[in-house]
């Protein structure tokens, strides 16, 4: 018996920690490669000017590779679809959390966890051949498939995890502090506004941030319904290329270890940065206004 | 009077309970009046924000019916049992979607037996061995981060890893290892809910009985929170059916003429040929009834997973409450 308990269980703590370590393992990876591949372009292009350049020609002779367009065209989109889907995914969650009945709760709970399930080129899909004819027939447009129809279809998808995230937050102010305020006379309005959402606004931003996390990476959505013309947009009905579409669309055709699969690459880097800062903030503002019992507000 | 109902109505709340009191003090005969407009109006703003509420709730509602109802009337008609059971002729015109069903629900079991187990020993160690501090930090961190990369990111690094670096290919192997890192924390997501779910007096318990730490895991832990944990393992397959972007150069292809024959065989699956037919098949309008065919086969599979995890967990929630 050379494998004692003590034994067996000092090597199983051990191999536990080995295997939830493989997450930093793993994030480290993704880091790694995607610099690997990503920075030889800037031996050919400068920093500045691949991120401000106007021209986005990688496959022309000579390429230019600039994605100030395609960073324009996802910064609109998410921005235009959190426009739309903070208001209506906040509200839905203080109707879940504060008025809605235990019953109905328990109903339309499950159905915001399906809307988060549905599979995203589906969505894309939907926007392609339902939304867009619709749109270009309304608005008079030249094509449907453009910022505002991606920015509806985007804001469907971030909708969940901002309702659902900011229904916690909300469920979990302690209820001492909604009854004293209803006992100074406030309506139940009033207490929402002035006492529920303030003790809850931590939760809320975090949930707001990763629903925008998540919006800005989403791929296929955009891919299908943004419209895919790589120039900088005037209005909100013209086609754009956000970052993670033009990746997509791209890597296809790109030749191995080319000047196109870098900057492809290089895009993912970009791309990446941006959801790290949105997921760095969103973890920093929930540690640092955690609501902890009553004290904190 | 007037004047001074008027002032009221434009001051902001906090204002008006002064000055309606010093209104009281000054001419206590408004008394009566000053209350009714107040509360009306408080009634008023209420009912009119408890509607704007309602009805952010019912257009999510909406929109998710609106989805699935085009998804379903339109796909209904392409469902035969041909288009089930047959592969894709006249290049992906008509014919079925055999191959893409097989691929989907290959890749989405691969990725999964990467992800259950390792989501499984990592939540047991976030939740049973490891002490509050830095490196507990760290890896959290580091699991919100994997679940915040986009999915395109994923597939980068899939094709630059897997695929070329360690010279895999387009397989189901390499997109089954890339959706595997992208589901896992899902995964732990779950089995965490369902170990915390598992009352600190069971462990107590056992400790008491003069059982170790692992036995206590392996003997009473973990079997009170296998239901739970396995739901965590169908949100995963359902997640990894439905993604498109990370398989698309790890383990896709527009077209495959043969059946997968092994883990390192490429595949069609059904998310990819939605997005194939309808961007870039030969005839995108005539092939709008596969589309929806297609589609529908997608979502039924995806949604039917779901609801049977979340039926599951609300079942299992009831039961850990009593």
């Amino acid at each position: 018996m050379w494998f004692t308990q003590k034994k067996k269980e000092k090597f199983m703590h051990f191999a536990f920690f080995l295997v939830a370590a493989a997450s930093v393992a793993a994030l480290f990876m993704i880091t790694l490669f995607l610099f690997l591949e990503g920075i030889p372009i800037f031996e050919k292009v400068g920093f500045t000017e691949f991120l401000f350049g106007n021209y986005w020609y990688p496959t022309s002779e000579p390429a230019d590779f600039g994605i100030f367009p395609l960073i324009i065209g996802s910064l609109a989109i998410t921005i235009i679809s959190a426009l739309i889907s903070i208001p209506l995914g906040v509200m839905s969650a203080i109707y879940l959390a504060e008025i809605a009945s235990a019953r109905l709760r328990e109903i339309v709970k499950p159905i915001i966890e399906l809307m988060a399930s549905l599979p995203s080129v589906v969505i894309g899909f939907f926007g392609m051949v339902v939304v867009a004819p619709i749109l270009q027939d309304t608005f008079d447009i030249a094509t449907g498939l453009n910022i505002f129809n991606a920015s509806l279809m985007l804001a469907f998808m971030s909708v969940p995890t901002i309702c659902s995230l900011s229904e916690d937050a909300v469920y979990n102010v302690p209820v001492n502090l909604k009854e004293a305020s209803l006992a100074l006379g406030a309506t139940q309005l009033e207490t929402i506004f002035k006492v529920t959402l303030p003790a809850s606004i931590s939760g809320i931003s975090t949930a707001v941030i990763l629903g925008m996390s998540r919006a800005i990476g989403e791929t296929m959505v955009v891919l299908m319904v943004a419209g895919g013309a790589a120039m900088v947009p005037e209005s909100i009905f013209d086609p754009a290329r956000p970052l993670p579409a033009c990746i997509a669309a791209e890597m296809g055709e790109a030749p191995y270890h080319g000047d196109h699969y870098y900057a492809l690459f290089a895009i993912g880097i970009v791309l990446f940065v941006f959801t790290f800062i949105f997921n760095f903030v969103a973890d920093y503002i929930s540690h640092k206004y955690k609501q902890t019992g009553d004290a904190t507000l | 009077m007037r004047n001074s109902t008027s002032a009221a109505n434009n001051l902001h709340d906090h204002e008006i309970t002064t000055i309606h009191e010093r209104q009281l003090q000054l001419r206590p005969e408004f008394k009566k009046v000053f209350h009714v407009k107040i509360q009306k109006r408080k009634k008023l703003f209420q009912h009119l924000f408890y509607f704007l509420f309602r009805l952010a709730a019912f257009i999510n509602f909406a929109a998710l019916a609106i989805i699935i109802y085009f998804i379903l009337s339109n796909g209904l008609n392409a469902i035969t049992w041909e288009f089930l059971t047959k592969p894709p002729v006249d290049s992906m015109t008509r014919g079925g979607i055999l191959p893409c069903i097989i691929g989907t629900v290959c890749l989405s079991i691969c990725s999964v037996s990467v992800a259950f187990p390792v989501g499984v020993f990592s939540a047991i160690y976030l939740n049973e061995y490891a002490k509050q501090g830095f490196v507990l930090r760290v890896i959290r961190l580091c699991i919100n981060n994997l679940a915040g990369v986009p999915s395109v990111v994923y597939g980068l690094f899939g094709l630059a890893f897997f695929v070329i670096y360690l010279e895999m290919g387009v397989s189901i192997i390499a997109g089954a290892l890339t959706l595997g890192i992208m589901t896992f924390p899902v995964v732990i997501g779950s089995t965490e809910e369902a170990l915390k779910a598992v009352p600190d007096t069971y462990r107590e318990a056992s400790t008491g009985l003069g059982a170790t730490k692992l036995q206590t895991i392996l003997r009473v832990v973990l079997p009170t929170a296998l239901p739970g944990i396995l739901t965590g393992g169908i949100l995963g397959i359902s997640r990894a059916a439905g993604e498109t972007a990370p398989v698309m150069f790890t383990a896709a292809v527009f077209f495959s003429p043969k059946l997968p024959s092994g883990i390192f065989s490429e595949i069609m699956i059904l998310p990819y040929h939605i997005y194939v037919l309808a961007t870039a098949g030969t005839e995108i309008e005539a092939t709008r009834e596969l589309q929806y065919g297609t589609a529908l086969v997608l979502i039924t599979l995806v949604l039917s997973m779901n609801l049977i995890a979340i039926i599951y967990r609300a079942k299992l929630r009831k039961k850990t409450k009593i």
